[in-house]
Formats: structure tokens, sequence, C-alpha cells
């Protein structure tokens, strides 16, 4: 460990390159920590807003009028905002508005931290996409799929969980695939309401040790190597799923 | 799988190329004067030092130097905001000529920005809280969420000493509206900046207070970059500063925009004053 610390100490001195998070004990642990906070960020929304798909697409085939209008509304609402004016908006003008709970020492704070409101938005909005990306699958499912599994004797809800969305959940994996890497990119907006994700962590660094180029840098790469391990496991569920023959 | 990887692993490479290019300044000071504005990168949100008044207007103390440095050499001003986060890179880029923002002089931004002598002023660290925190010494910010603004000097100073929850944000507005909305225990600032914020008379901040002894006072600079410092350009600033703590013209400014007095510039007026 002291090598590699060395090494970099030694870049910044001889080359100008300086990789802080390498060697400077306070950086490397904000750095992990923004690191550790994107990834479970990403995983907590990710399946919150998978839930949210399936639900939403489950209740646009509602045969109230009131629900589908609801989730036409909801929809319409977090897809046509910018995501940033949402976290702005849920944490600056919702957020202090709520009544306030009494913390543990004794102050009243917002009954929402930072970190929850991130977490909210950022799901929802991604939701709001996952709910028409499963509703193009469901679409795709022929129709005669659904009246063979009624006259089976299926519920709605049945012919829901047990037919539709297995099929319409393959045909929609592409496009969601797009979409989940979208919200892991998105994660990064958390940072305007200092949820101390990485984008946040590597700006705390630069500013203070003015190594900018070399922290953008770091970012870029890191995001790489984090989207590219999503898109592979993604890519090898899409496979486990495929179904030999089913072409639909 | 491996195809994957390996693409992962070729982007990072082209990256990686795109590492290290120093920009180069031929004379500042020429380009100016060729080009008849001089270019200033300020605050516009460090009430009283640079901050948009209700026309819309950037307007403050460091505005006023930089109109005066500009008369000086007989062109026009141009302001450009800057943030604590982006300033250094604005003047290495070459797009401003020189930082006139609330920065604080240190040996770390030594290194990338020329810091022009003597400085044109001091402040000191301090937290604004509301009067229900009961806060009493730094020591008891630890754990504690504290509100702060990105690139302030200060911050890693007072995380490594006192381990507060830094929770930072890109501007001053966000971090005081958080600090409004309770989401912290206090916001980490400069104590005359937070003097003047609490002697305003706003009642918005009657129910707060600048609870702690204020810490590690700090120079702050003008910045130009580091090939200007001992050039045309640097010596101009150099003379200049002098001359405004000489007749007085900081103290005077200091007043004009109802900054408390601070005694280093007091100090250094008295220094100038004789010579």
């Amino acid at each position: 460990m002291e090598g590699i610390a060395d090494f970099f100490r030694w870049l910044n001195d001889a080359r100008g390159i300086n990789l802080s998070i390498f060697y400077d004990a306070l950086d490397r642990s904000r750095f992990l920590e923004g690191l550790w906070t994107t990834v479970w960020l990403s995983l907590i929304c990710t399946v919150l807003s998978l839930v949210i798909g399936i639900v939403g697409a489950w209740l646009q085939g509602a045969r109230f009028g009131a629900v589908r209008g609801l989730v036409q509304g909801y929809i319409q609402f977090f897809r046509n905002t910018p995501p940033l004016v949402q976290l702005f908006f849920f944490y600056f003008a919702i957020g202090n508005q709520l009544p306030h709970v009494i913390d543990e020492h004794g102050m009243l704070v917002p009954p929402i931290s930072n970190i929850g409101w991130a977490i909210l938005s950022l799901s929802l909005f991604a939701g709001a996409f996952n709910i028409e990306i499963f509703r193009s699958g469901i679409e795709a499912v022929p129709r005669a799929m659904v009246e063979a599994a009624e006259s089976l004797g299926y519920s709605r809800l049945g012919v829901f969980w047990h037919v539709l969305l297995p099929l319409a959940f393959r045909i929609s994996l592409p496009a969601l695939n797009n979409n989940l890497v979208n919200l892991v990119k998105t994660t990064t907006l958390a940072y305007a309401i200092a949820v101390p994700e990485l984008l946040y962590a590597a700006a705390q660094i630069w500013s203070e040790v003015l190594n900018v180029r070399e922290m953008m840098n770091v970012l870029l790469v890191t995001y790489v190597a984090l989207i590219a391990v999503l898109v592979a496991g993604m890519s090898r569920w899409e496979r486990a799923l495929r179904i030999p023959g089913y072409n639909p | 799988m491996l195809g994957m990887v390996t693409r992962a692993a070729l982007a990072c490479l082209m990256l990686a190329g795109v590492l290290m290019a120093p920009a180069r300044a031929d004379d500042t000071l020429d380009k100016i004067k060729q080009r008849g504005s001089i270019v200033v990168g300020v605050k516009n949100d460090y009430k009283p030092w640079g901050f948009v008044d209700p026309s819309g207007k950037i307007v403050g103390m460091e505005i006023d130097l930089a109109q005066d440095i500009a008369t000086k050499l007989g062109v026009k001003l141009e302001l450009i905001p800057v943030t604590g986060a982006n300033r250094m890179e604005f003047l290495t880029q070459g797009r401003i000529d020189l930082i006139l923002a609330t920065m604080g002089d240190t040996p770390e931004r030594r290194k990338v920005v020329g810091m022009i002598e003597p400085n044109y002023y001091a402040g000191a660290t301090n937290v604004l809280a509301p009067k229900s925190a009961g806060l009493k010494q730094w020591s008891d910010l630890k754990g504690r969420k504290v509100c702060a603004v990105q690139g302030a000097y200060y911050n890693r100073r007072v995380s490594q000493l006192y381990g507060p929850e830094l929770v930072v944000f890109p501007a001053v507005p966000e971090a005081m509206s958080a600090l409004q909305g309770g989401n912290c225990v206090g916001f980490l600032f400069d104590d005359t900046l937070i003097v003047s914020t609490l002697s305003a008379g706003d009642p918005k901040w009657a129910d707060y207070e600048m609870p702690l002894a204020s810490e590690d006072p700090q120079a702050w600079a003008m910045g130009v970059k580091l090939d200007d410092l001992n050039g045309p350009l640097g010596e101009f600033l150099k003379k200049l500063s002098v001359d405004w703590h000489k007749t007085g013209t900081l103290v005077e400014l200091e007043k004009k925009w109802g900054i408390k007095s601070s005694p280093f510039l007091q100090e250094m007026h008295d220094k100038y004053k004789g010579s």
C-alpha cells in the first residue's frame, strides 16, 4: 500500500499529475465513500424504479378511468420536467415546508434528508420512464395470449403477473437497460443538493487540492467502469431470461 | 462480457491521452490594452463583496476595486461571475485576466495562481447558526451537519480538526436556504460576511448568531496567471494594492459597503501610511 502512495506522491512532485486520492488518506476516504454512495444510491433507485414501473404498468390497464388518469398525470409530470429541477423542487420547495421533526440534538429538522429526497426523486423520475417501457413491452404481447390466459380462468392480476409481465419484461429489457444506465448517470445530479456521491466527493477534492484535470479523468474512468459492470450484468440477465425459440 | 471490458479499457486509454496540457500565457497586460478591456472574475453571491443588486447589476466592494483597476489602466471593465470551484480554472484557461473573488491566499493555491501582495483583505472562519442550536465551541460541531460552500479554503481544515459532517453546496444562496430550512446546524463561512449578514437587520436572521470564536485568519489576494505574477500586470497590481492601503481606499470601501472594520486593513493602512 505504501509503495502505491509513494509512487503517486512522486508522480505529483516530478510530473505534476496530482492524484491525491491515492496518497492522501482524507481524499481517499472521501472518494471511496462517494463511490459507495453512488453505488447504493443507484441500486436503491434501480429497485424502486422497477417496482414503480411494474405497478404503474399494471395500473395503466386498470378498469377505473381515474386510476389510469392518475398514472398518466404522474408520468407526464416526471417525464416532462428536468430531473435537476425536480430535485431542487423537492428539496428546497417541498422539504422546507413539511412539518419539521425533532432530531437527537433537540433541533427541528426537515423530516426527509437530502439523501431521502434524492432517492425519492430519482426513483420517481426513472420509474415514470419504466412504466412507459413496460407498457411498450405489454402492448407487444399478442392479444391472443391474454385471451388464452383469460379463457383458462386467470384473474386480471394473474394474467398480468403470470403471462403478460414475464413476456413483456423480456421484450422491454433492451429499453430498460438504457433507462437504468441513464439512472446511474443521473445520480450525479444529487450533487446539487449536497448528497455526498461520487461527483460531490470529486468536486470537494478538486476544489481543495486544485487537481481539476486529474479528477475529471478519474471521474470519467470510474463512471465508464461502473456502467460497464451494470451493462455486463444486464446483458447476462438478458441472456439468462431468453426463451429459446420465442421471437415476439 | 470480455468485449465489454476491452471496450471500457480502450475508452480509458483514450482518456489518459487527454491528461496534462499546460496553457501558455503571453503578456496579459498587452492583450488587455489591445482588447481595450480587462476581464475580471468576481463573485456574484457574496454580499457585500460581489453580489447582484435589484437592477441585476453585479456590485460590491470587489467590483469597486476592479473598476479602479480598469480606470487606472484606461480600459473597460468586463465582469465574469465565478465560483470558488471554477475561478482558478477560468484563469489558467484564459477566460479571465484576473481573479478578484474573495480568494484566500494559501500555499496550495500559490502553486496554481500568482497571488498579488500585499493582500487586500483578511477574514477568518466562523459559523452562522440559529441561537437555538446552542453551539459554544468548535468541538460542538463534531458529527453534526454543517452547511458550507464548495471551494472554500476552510472546509478542509475544519473537517479535519472538528469532524463535522459537511453538507457542501455549489453556492451561497443554496447553503443559506438549507440552513434556514433546518438542514444543518450551522453555516461555515467567513466571519466578516456573517457579521454583515447579521447586522443587516433582515428579520430572517433575527434568531441567528455567530457563536464561536473566529479562527484561522486568512488573507485574501487578487490572482493572476503565474507567468504574469512578475510580469507587467503583476507589478502594476502590486503597486496599486500598496496604493489602496496607503491612501485608505480599502478602509473607505469597507465602510461604504457596511463591512465590520477589520483589524488587518487598519494595520496595513498604518504600516503603509508613513512610507
